[in-house]
């Protein structure tokens, strides 16, 4: 994974390689974010292990928890239902956070792709998925996936021909959004842990697809 | 402050299937309806629920009452005039009604 | 007129799919956010809102999370929680502390 500073241009600059954390010098925002914690803190407006706390939970989200959902949507028709229908309870039946938002779920199928995108900030299943990389709060992204989705998706890889319908979704409101890719063909009788193994995060946004050889 | 009445959500004008068009308008503040999809038709996709008003939120303002929010289907060759891909492309997104009028 | 957030449909270049760790002092920041709104201090709409008025030139330059801490710290001096006086007081501690190595 390159390292990269997550500036919004999409032109290529030097950086330094190392993260701000290792560094010996603090840039200014870094020591705005102590200044502003240690201000919070001392008029107890929050507490230093409530932030650490914050912090591991954040730590212990990933795709992961994503992609188990997927697996058990593939072998499970009655949670793809219900994943479909109440996205968040059907979260809470596999043990996941329930979430601040409502889940949306959307489905792939042999002539729908969908595919993903916060316009206007960085609207993103965090509670689900993790954070979410770069890329898909870059103005590149943003500007031109709502515009011009099947240029985005080729850039990525994925080349859908015209028989195969785009279907956009611009995360403007309270909704969060999450693909349900299809099942790709070859995964006839795996397990859902061989199964969640091939549905990577970007399957997840719709910038991709699970393949049966990894 | 009486509960039901003044917290009570702005009821839901629109069904699934139903024509909206977006209001255009240019104003300043925090919008949540994107600048390209204003003044184009769509059809209602489902009815998400309805929410504190996010334009009066960004104020540290309670939002109340609830606006019900959208999904709205726009197809993509409509909305942009030189789009490349399938005429059966769509873009869904979430509109609060007080953006959406009888089509 | 259309501000510079509101970037959707606007041509622009190839995507990088660059990523990276997030930094300790960024998941803070995301941590401030959700610990804040939590406890009804602020609301993610404030911190839309104020990201949106950074300027044109800086939202471009900044980070990600350079922009959350700034819309923050904003935030909490239009709430009232902290004062301009105590943010910047604040700042040059850290700063002094971290040159003797003590931060």
């Amino acid at each position: 994974m390159r390292e990269h500073d997550g500036r919004n241009h999409g032109h290529p600059h030097p950086h330094p390689g190392t993260r701000p954390d290792a560094d010996d010098r603090l840039t200014y925002y870094q020591m705005m974010e102590i200044a502003v914690r240690e201000l919070l803190i001392e008029k107890g407006v929050l507490s230093a292990d409530a932030v650490r706390r914050e912090v591991e939970k954040m730590d212990a989200r990933s795709p992961a928890q994503g992609a188990r959902v997927v697996a058990r949507a593939w072998t499970d028709p009655a949670f793809k239902a219900k994943l479909l229908a109440l996205g968040n309870d059907a979260l809470v039946d596999l043990g996941l956070e329930r979430g601040p938002y409502k889940l949306v779920v959307v489905e792939n199928m042999a002539d729908v792709h969908n595919v993903v995108v916060c316009t206007l900030c960085s609207c993103y299943p965090r509670w689900l998925l993790g954070l979410p990389p770069d890329w898909y709060k870059s103005r590149n992204y943003r500007s031109r996936t709502v515009r011009e989705p099947r240029a985005v998706l080729r850039e990525f890889g994925l080349d859908l021909p015209d028989d195969i319908t785009v279907r956009v979704h611009d995360s403007t409101a309270d909704m969060r959004y999450l693909v349900l890719p299809a099942r790709p063909a070859g995964t006839e009788g795996w397990s859902e842990d061989q199964l969640s193994s091939i549905v990577t995060r970007d399957c997840m946004i719709g910038v991709a697809v699970p393949k049966a050889n990894g | 402050m009486s509960a039901a009445s003044s917290t009570a959500a702005v009821p839901a004008r629109f069904r699934r299937g139903d024509r909206v068009k977006v209001r255009w308008a240019d104003v300043p503040g925090h919008i949540r309806t994107p600048w390209y999809i204003r003044g184009h038709t769509g059809v209602i996709e489902r009815l998400c629920g309805a929410y504190a008003n996010p334009e009066e939120l960004a104020y540290a303002r309670s939002g109340l009452p609830a606006q019900p929010l959208y999904r709205v289907r726009f197809t993509q060759a409509q909305v942009w005039p030189d789009y490349a891909g399938s005429p059966a492309d769509t873009i869904d997104i979430e509109i609060y009604q007080h953006w959406l009028e009888s089509a | 007129m259309r501000s510079h957030h509101d970037m959707g449909g606007l041509p622009a270049d190839r995507i990088e799919a660059t990523e990276h760790d997030y930094a300790l002092w960024e998941k803070r920041v995301d941590a401030l956010l959700v610990l804040l709104s939590a406890a009804g201090r602020m609301s993610v709409d404030e911190l839309r809102k104020n990201i949106e008025s950074i300027g044109p030139d800086a939202y471009d330059s900044m980070t990600y999370y350079e922009r959350w801490i700034h819309s923050i710290s904003q935030t909490l001096i239009q709430r009232g929680v902290i004062t301009i006086d105590e943010l910047g007081r604040k700042i040059a501690q850290v700063e002094v502390r971290h040159k003797k190595g003590c931060g």
